[in-house]
């Protein structure tokens, strides 16, 4: 299958990326190159085989409903980029 | 004696013989990283100085008994993809060059109970996404060996310390072989614990379902020590197994007499550096010779492990790294007039190149049209790799590969193709993509001097098995005694 | 062609925060009103290395909410990635659920006019709620606080079954009323724990294919959600009759002004790329959990609602409006048990308490007095103690603080004055200064001597008992 250059900027606008003029003709070079390798899992014997989401099958892993209170909140407000009244300051969300 | 030649258990013998204390162990190590981090580069944050004064507090309270402890006062180089609290924990990233954490990671808060001492956070790949360390966006590090060579990666910086005797062991984390390959470049011992034996919380997430955090050291019996320290069950992790302690140190018995070992052939074919193999071969023989039962078997997945690697890998990052988006810490760009700019520009700016080929392709197999084609397919992949380890498994104990194609190349040879140092990892991803645990030793040198590494696969939850047989390798071959790194310019 | 010709179809999507103490995947509490950023830790916030972990009661409470809604339980059941950009939604992804939810293929019953009818559930999932933007004072940018990010949510995904306001209303109400019954959510609109996306759209009458919807987001009042219905059905039909077309959007119900706005980023096609999230492990729910589940569940509203048509004699209406609130339906029972007159305690609730809920712009759950409060001040009125019109008053107290009725009356000196003498004494004065209603009466006109009954409460401030007069004011001027 073959990468358009639209298709390239529309990706790369969903995971918020800009790309300059001259990394979007690299990034589809190496994006095919790596898709075209990638394509060989349509063409391993899979057919019928479960999808995995990781090796161990695990399950029901829980937590009791108790409250506990984090001691270091000032340790992540110390790392908001533009703080405001405890809060992080963005500009104006239209909504 | 040049103390930072020993290795931990050694350490531990001549502390408690009182043959040295705990701040002549530190001061040694911090000479020596004074006088080789120039050259190798292996770390991003230096906390040489907080270890100095950590070294006195622990040995007075230890005079004082009022702590004991095997591994009290012993330094430990970590990764800078754990956090760390109240020390930088940047990924080798732009993106976190001023980032705090407010916690620290399991494994780290483990490391501190045993009263061990940090001396620094090592250098990688950026957010772990690269063979070669050189992704970092602060600095290239080199390989001990050859000062103009890589040291493997991601945890290229950890692994080179460890080999540079920086310090006497240190922390990695191994997505597709970011332990073992750079472990393998640089002469080390490297595991990748199975996954869910060692807690992922506090680990920056690049693949989750792959992630592991695991060992750089001298020798196997100092990868027991610290997998003792690190393993175990935590409630903060789901994926984290609940399983039975285990001490790891009593797996090595030096011993391999009638352990079946499988060697698939297809490790051993195309793309496979013959230097290489021939050292592989040479192991084999060595096991042979122990009395460990070698058969050749079949096990062709390493193409479809790597294609798989790469769409589930990249995907769970391009979610992963979303959380990195200029708002609530890490680098937020000063250009923007409105929400969307801080979202592109700081991403933009902030992510290297390497980090955004990953997302674009992350992003791309899992958009609509393409999952079913793409992740899907990797999904079912992953069966069929889980499947066909268990197959061997059913008959042999271990697994014998090349830890990877080549010993490490120069650097700046395959920055340009990203495809090309992916295959950097074919020996290693179908590993994690079965989830298993493996180990890297060194088992000979190649024409050029640099070291060869040899991989054992072992079953789930049975590291015991693969320590032991790269125990009782080593004790027969005694690698470190014949080789050691040059700082070749 | 007109408005008549029209049928309209209406879909909801139910968003109600679990009455958890814990947030969903981290231990931070869920408490309404915090100050900013009090209750966060590094999970919540999406700090780098992180991991969830899923709140066991979440699960719990969902599949309660499944079994009392008619829905199938999943047996194996996982968490979905959610994967957009939002400065409220840390992690860049909200942790959901894609194509196994926890209950699906469920219903309602609700009651309009009369008919009875059934409005199916497609899905209720498990997700995580969002923080909250606040303004600035300068109007320059918006502040993000994100003590309710990770605040555990159920999301309840109607059919798109029904065909008015009036349904959308009694499937809201039915349902707002089961969620509280089962305490897995206070479903407090004003506070956001109860709100809903509401998608409308019309087609002519006879139609099977159903028209292209619209969809307005995060609706927290009935009043409002029956209103922008109306509204969107109407612009919807008036677009049609000329020519138009409908555009598949999401719009903004303005209350103020009336009316819908598009809200939606054209240049950003959502593309959410869900995937199984791989730091969750499956859940796989075994028939004895569930079956545990339903032999706790309490009574439901249903069952409530028969038993006062077959105990209490109260009518439809008066059963259905009492069960159609958990906190309403509890008061009449407590205050059942002590006074005798259930009748007089659906009353008061259905007319007085409703009325000052409704004035005040208040829940159900807000009310501070008991059910054995509203007997006491019930007992106090058929006792003669209070007049009915001070007990109005004294309710209206009741609101205020937590004081009882007794207290109530005895600070504010409302007892009713019942002694034959003192009222006698009021009567003759009255008699005494109107000589013109005494005449008006004595040649024949009854009205006189309501205005003097009027007088003579006037002169006691209310606190005379009403019989009493009456009959002393009856004796004395036909003497």
């Amino acid at each position: 299958m073959e990468v358009k250059k639209e298709e390239l900027l529309h990706i790369a606008n969903l995971a918020r990326l800009k790309l300059q003029d001259d990394e979007i003709e690299k990034y589809l070079l190496n994006l095919q190159d790596i898709l075209n390798f990638a394509n060989i899992v349509n063409k391993a014997p899979i057919e019928g085989l479960k999808e995995t989401v990781r090796e161990r099958d695990s399950y029901n892993v829980f937590r009791k409903d108790q409250v506990e209170e984090f001691n270091n909140i000032d340790g992540m407000i110390k790392n908001f980029p533009d703080e405001q009244d405890n809060m992080i300051r963005v500009p104006k969300v239209v909504q | 004696m040049d103390i930072t030649e020993l290795t931990v258990h050694e350490l531990q013998d001549k502390l408690k013989n009182k043959e040295l204390t705990i701040t002549e162990i530190t001061k040694a190590y911090v000479d020596r990283i004074n006088e080789k981090e120039k050259d190798v580069e292996a770390f991003i944050t230096l906390t040489t100085d907080e270890a100095m004064k950590k070294a006195d507090i622990i040995e007075k309270k230890i005079n004082n008994r009022e702590i004991d402890g095997d591994l009290a006062g012993i330094p430990i180089g970590i990764k800078d993809n754990m956090c760390t609290q109240g020390v930088k924990t940047t990924c080798a990233s732009k993106m976190l060059e001023n980032f705090v954490a407010p916690y620290n990671a399991t494994v780290v808060e483990k490391i501190n109970n045993e009263n061990m001492i940090s001396l620094g956070k090592t250098n990688m790949d950026e957010f772990a996404m690269g063979s070669s360390t050189e992704t970092s966006y602060f600095k290239k590090t080199k390989n001990p060996w050859d000062l103009n060579r890589v040291p493997g990666g991601s945890s290229g910086g950890s692994a080179a310390a460890v080999a540079a005797n920086m310090v006497p062991w240190a922390l990695g984390s191994d997505t597709g072989g970011s332990i073992r390959q750079p472990a393998g470049c640089c002469g080390v011992v490297g595991l990748k614990p199975t996954y869910g034996l060692v807690s992922r919380f506090g680990l920056v997430a690049y693949a989750s379902s792959l992630d592991q955090i695991g060992t750089f050291t001298k020798d196997v019996q100092d990868t027991a020590i610290l997998l003792n320290v690190i393993a175990g069950h935590d409630e903060n992790d789901s994926t984290s197994a609940d399983i039975e302690r285990k001490d790891y140190t009593k797996c090595l018995k030096n011993d391999v007499k009638g352990l079946k070992i499988a060697v698939p052939k297809e490790f051993f074919g195309e793309g496979i550096n013959l230097e290489v193999k021939a050292n592989l071969e040479k192991a084999i023989e060595k096991y042979k010779e122990l009395g460990a039962i070698v058969e050749e078997v079949s096990l062709d997945i390493a193409n479809y492990a790597l294609a798989a690697y790469y769409i589930i890998a990249c995907a769970e990052a391009s979610s992963n790294l979303g959380r990195f988006d200029g708002i609530r810490y890490g680098y937020r760009s000063p250009k923007f007039n409105n929400l969307r700019d801080i979202y592109i520009n700081s991403r933009s700016e902030g992510f290297g190149d390497e980090v955004k080929r990953r997302i674009i392709l992350g992003t791309y197999v899992l958009s609509s049209g393409y999952y079913d084609a793409f992740y899907k397919k990797g999904q079912q992949v992953r069966t069929l790799v889980k499947n066909k380890f268990d197959e061997v498994f059913e008959n042999y104990d271990i697994i014998l590969t090349p830890t990877a194609p080549t010993t490490a190349f120069k650097i700046g040879e395959k920055s340009d193709n990203p495809l090309e140092m992916y295959l950097s990892d074919i020996c290693t991803v179908s590993v994690n993509i079965a989830g298993l645990p493996g180990l890297s030793i060194p088992c000979g040198v190649d024409s050029n001097g640099m070291p060869v590494g040899m991989q054992l696969i072992g079953k789930r939850f049975d590291e015991g098995t693969i320590l032991n047989a790269g125990y009782t390798y080593e004790q027969a071959t005694k690698f470190r005694e014949n080789y050691k790194p040059q700082f070749k310019n | 062609m007109s408005v008549e010709d029209y049928e309209t179809v209406i879909g909801l999507e139910v968003h109600a925060e679990l009455s958890t103490k814990t947030k969903i995947f981290c231990k931070c509490p869920t408490k309404f009103g915090a100050s900013p950023n009090t209750q966060v830790c590094p999970i919540c916030m999406a700090m780098p290395g992180t991991l969830p972990v899923l709140n066991e009661k979440v699960v719990e409470y969902a599949v309660k909410a499944g079994i009392t809604t008619n829905c199938e339980i999943e047996r194996d059941s996982k968490n979905d990635r959610k994967n957009y950009f939002y400065p409220d939604l840390p992690k860049a992804y909200q942790i959901s659920q894609y194509d196994k939810p926890l209950c699906k293929h469920g219903y309602i019953e609700i009651t309009v006019d009369d008919e009875k009818k059934k409005i199916g559930i497609t899905r209720i999932h498990i997700e995580e709620d969002a923080g909250k933007l606040n303004h600035d004072d300068f109007g320059q940018g918006s502040l993000v606080d994100l003590n309710r990010a990770g605040v555990p949510l159920i999301e309840i995904v109607s059919e798109p079954d029904m065909r008015s306001s009036a349904e959308v209303d009694a499937y809201l109400k039915k349902l707002k009323a089961i969620l509280e019954y089962i305490e897995v959510s206070d479903c407090k609109m004003q506070e956001g724990s109860f709100r809903a996306d509401v998608n409308v759209s019309v087609r002519k009458k006879g139609d099977t294919e159903f028209g292209t919807r619209t969809e307005m987001k995060n609706m927290n009042s009935f009043r409002s959600i029956v209103r922008a219905i109306e509204y969107e059905r109407a612009r919807q039909v008036e677009v049609l009759e000329n020519g138009g077309k409908i555009e598949q959007e999401t719009l903004r119900w303005d209350d103020v002004s009336g009316r819908t706005f598009s809200m939606r980023d054209k240049e950003d096609a959502q593309d959410y790329r869900y995937f199984p999230d791989p730091d969750l492990v499956a859940i796989k729910l075994s028939e004895e959990y569930i079956q545990n589940i339903k032999n706790g569940l309490p009574e439901l509203p249903e069952s409530r609602k028969q038993r006062y048509l077959d105990d209490y004699k109260l009518t439809q209406k008066e059963a259905d409006g009492l069960t159609s609130s958990k906190y309403l339906s509890n008061l009449f029972e407590e205050a059942t048990k002590i006074s005798n007159n259930p009748k007089a305690v659906c009353n008061w609730i259905m007319s007085d308490i409703s009325r000052i809920l409704n004035e005040r712009e208040m829940e159900p759950s807000d009310i501070k007095f008991s059910g054995k409060d509203l007997a006491e001040l019930i007992d106090l009125i058929e006792k003669g103690t209070i007049s009915s019109s001070i007990a109005k008053k004294v309710l209206e107290k009741m609101f205020d603080d937590t004081k009882k009725p007794k207290e109530i009356i005895e600070e504010n000196g409302w007892i009713q004055i019942s002694d034959e003498g003192a009222i006698k004494e009021v009567v003759l004065k009255i008699l005494e200064a109107n000589p013109q209603s005494v005449s008006d009466y004595k040649a024949g006109k009854d009205r006189a001597l309501g205005f003097l009954v009027g007088q003579a409460m006037k002169e006691t401030k209310g606190k005379a008992n009403p019989q009493m007069l009456n009959q002393m004011f009856k004796d004395e001027l036909n003497k």
